[in-house]
């Protein structure tokens, strides 16, 4: 395990040749991008007519009361994606199996991966956002922006952490594209739930204060470094062999 | 079946199971004793919970399903406890034993078994009680949860690959479940107190017991248990089995395949 | 019994469940261990 390089060097160099094989082929920017994007305006089809319950005194419209869920959702439908690709790209040309015979650490390789797909994901969460607040009319308040930041980044860490985790143990199995959901949709339930009330906080939605968001980034940021633990204690029992 | 009488269902069915493995299979004198022990039990449990058992105050005559719910989805809990333990003793000792692994495997089967009947049952009983077939209650949405990991757990064993590749993959997969059910129910509770005040009638808050009713809940663990370690068993022998077979009849095709190079 | 079809039939649901995975479960059995030596089955 110590004889390789170090840590920190090999989760630079992991994380850099992931987002460089994303950057080269495009398919995260070509594919995954337009994906959430239809997805997000099927999401208007099919929320957008139902009826608001009478009793509610707030002018805002359904679409702007759901948008922060409906993000976070299309951001776990993408995360599906961006997983199957990770792991495809490192099955195809038998790139684990290199990296093995390496000898390097499997928690840096882990943490390398984590961070390309933390990276990819925070971007394509900015890039959502900023759709949901031009076909959702959703709003951004200034005094809740600290809290959209903090919920962006642990959010992120944490689907980051539990994909690269769930996707290893599926990767090089016949099947893993349909696995790969069934295993990790209920994983990250705690994750839509921390992070869609948390940013529903932070814009106000249905009248919600800042302060209450702050408890929620506490249920996202625990998940991540639990999986984080999980990972970086897990991951070398699943790629190798 | 459906249409004959419980009892005789309860009586007649297993039975017939036990019968079938007496010739060959992986039935030993321990497992019949213990086979008809659990026929007993349900017998018990069938003419307790529909019989016996007075009907609850309140609840009715629909207290009668929570002698076969409650159960079960405890011994469900035991189930998933015994996978996470199993998987552990696989994962940590140096031996990593299939042994493990596959009482690891046999005890999820069982428990999502259980836990399917768990949410049939909790659901009739739901629809009798709060007039609802779902609650979105913090114990119900994770016992949903529960059942659709271990689902999936399972489809993860029947991945493929070499039998130490199923079994470190599904290790750590239980060991994951473990981090992830605390974290679910921790989530959702917190969910369901922020946005829905309304008092709901808790699965077990209301129960007003008589010693009649607890000993008939009491026949329902018992029986329970005592089926849960009866299919366990075989379940565990048959993966034992199925392992054996497949190296068997890897070692024939080698064996063909060196024929023929030589 | 009030609600006897709802009682009845959670408990038909139960046992039956049971009933064919034990089915199953025994059958499966016996299929395996046919052609199995005696050394391959520990519990005998």
């Amino acid at each position: 395990m110590n004889d390789g390089p170090g840590f920190w060097r090999v989760v630079g160099l992991v994380a850099a040749k992931d987002l460089r094989i994303e950057w080269r082929s495009r398919v995260a920017l070509n594919q995954v991008l337009p994906f959430a994007a239809i997805v997000m305006v099927l999401f208007a089809f099919a929320v957008d007519r139902l009826p608001r319950p009478a009793a509610s005194a707030t002018t805002e419209t359904l679409l702007q009361t759901v948008a922060p869920g409906l993000v976070w959702l299309a951001m776990l439908f993408s995360l599906l994606l961006l997983v199957q690709r990770t792991f495809a790209v490192e099955a195809d040309d038998g790139a684990l199996d290199a990296l093995r015979a390496a000898a390097v650490d499997a928690a840096a390789v882990f943490w390398g991966k984590t961070a390309a797909l933390a990276t990819q994901l925070a971007a394509l969460y900015l890039l959502l956002l900023g759709t949901a607040l031009v076909i959702y009319g959703a709003e951004l308040r200034t005094s809740g922006i600290g809290l959209l930041a903090a919920t962006w980044i642990a959010a992120t860490l944490g689907l980051a952490t539990v994909g690269t985790l769930y996707g290893g143990l599926a990767a090089g199995a016949r099947g893993r594209e349909t696995l790969l959901p069934l295993l990790l949709l209920p994983v990250v339930a705690p994750v839509l739930i921390g992070a869609t009330r948390a940013v529903e906080a932070a814009l106000g939605t249905g009248g919600t204060a800042v302060a209450d968001g702050w408890p929620w980034v506490g249920v996202v940021g625990v998940f991540a470094v639990a999986f984080g633990a999980g990972g970086t204690l897990a991951f070398g029992a699943l790629i190798d062999e | 079946m459906i249409g004959e009488h419980v009892a005789d269902t309860l009586a007649t069915e297993p039975s017939a199971a036990s019968d079938d493995v007496a010739s060959s299979g992986t039935a030993t004198r321990a497992t019949r004793l213990l086979g008809a022990a659990a026929l007993v039990g349900v017998a018990w449990l069938a003419a307790f919970g529909l019989g016996f058992s007075p009907a609850d105050r309140d609840q009715r005559e629909s207290v009668r399903i929570l002698y076969v719910h409650v159960p079960s989805a405890w011994l469900a809990y035991l189930a998933f406890v015994v996978t996470a333990v199993a998987s552990g003793l696989y994962l940590f000792r140096r031996s990593h034993a299939l042994g493990w692994d596959r009482v690891a495997g046999a005890s999820a089967e069982v428990g999502v078994l259980f836990m399917g009947i768990t949410l049939v049952s909790g659901m009739l009983w739901g629809r009798l009680t709060w007039g609802v077939f779902w609650e979105w209650d913090a114990r119900l949405t994770t016992t949903a949860f529960l059942f659709v990991t271990y689902v999936g757990y399972l489809a993860v064993r029947g991945l493929g690959g070499s039998h130490q590749q199923r079994a470190r993959r599904s290790a750590v997969l239980a060991l994951l479940a473990v981090l992830e059910i605390p974290l679910v129910h921790w989530s959702v509770r917190l969910w369901r107190s922020l946005h829905q005040e309304a008092t709901v009638l808790r699965p077990d808050g209301d129960v007003k017991m008589d010693g009649l009713m607890l000993f008939t809940l009491f026949v329902g663990i018992v029986a329970f248990t005592l089926m849960y370690a009866w299919l366990v068993v075989h379940r565990q022998r048959t993966l034992a089995a199925e392992d054996a077979a497949d190296d068997a009849g890897l070692d024939r095709a080698l064996a063909a395949r060196r024929a023929e190079v030589g | 019994m009030e609600d006897a079809g709802f009682i009845i039939g959670s408990y038909v649901v139960t046992f039956g469940a049971v009933a064919t995975y034990a089915v199953w479960l025994a059958r499966r059995a016996r299929r395996v261990t046919r052609d199995l030596p005696d050394h391959a089955k520990p519990w005998t």
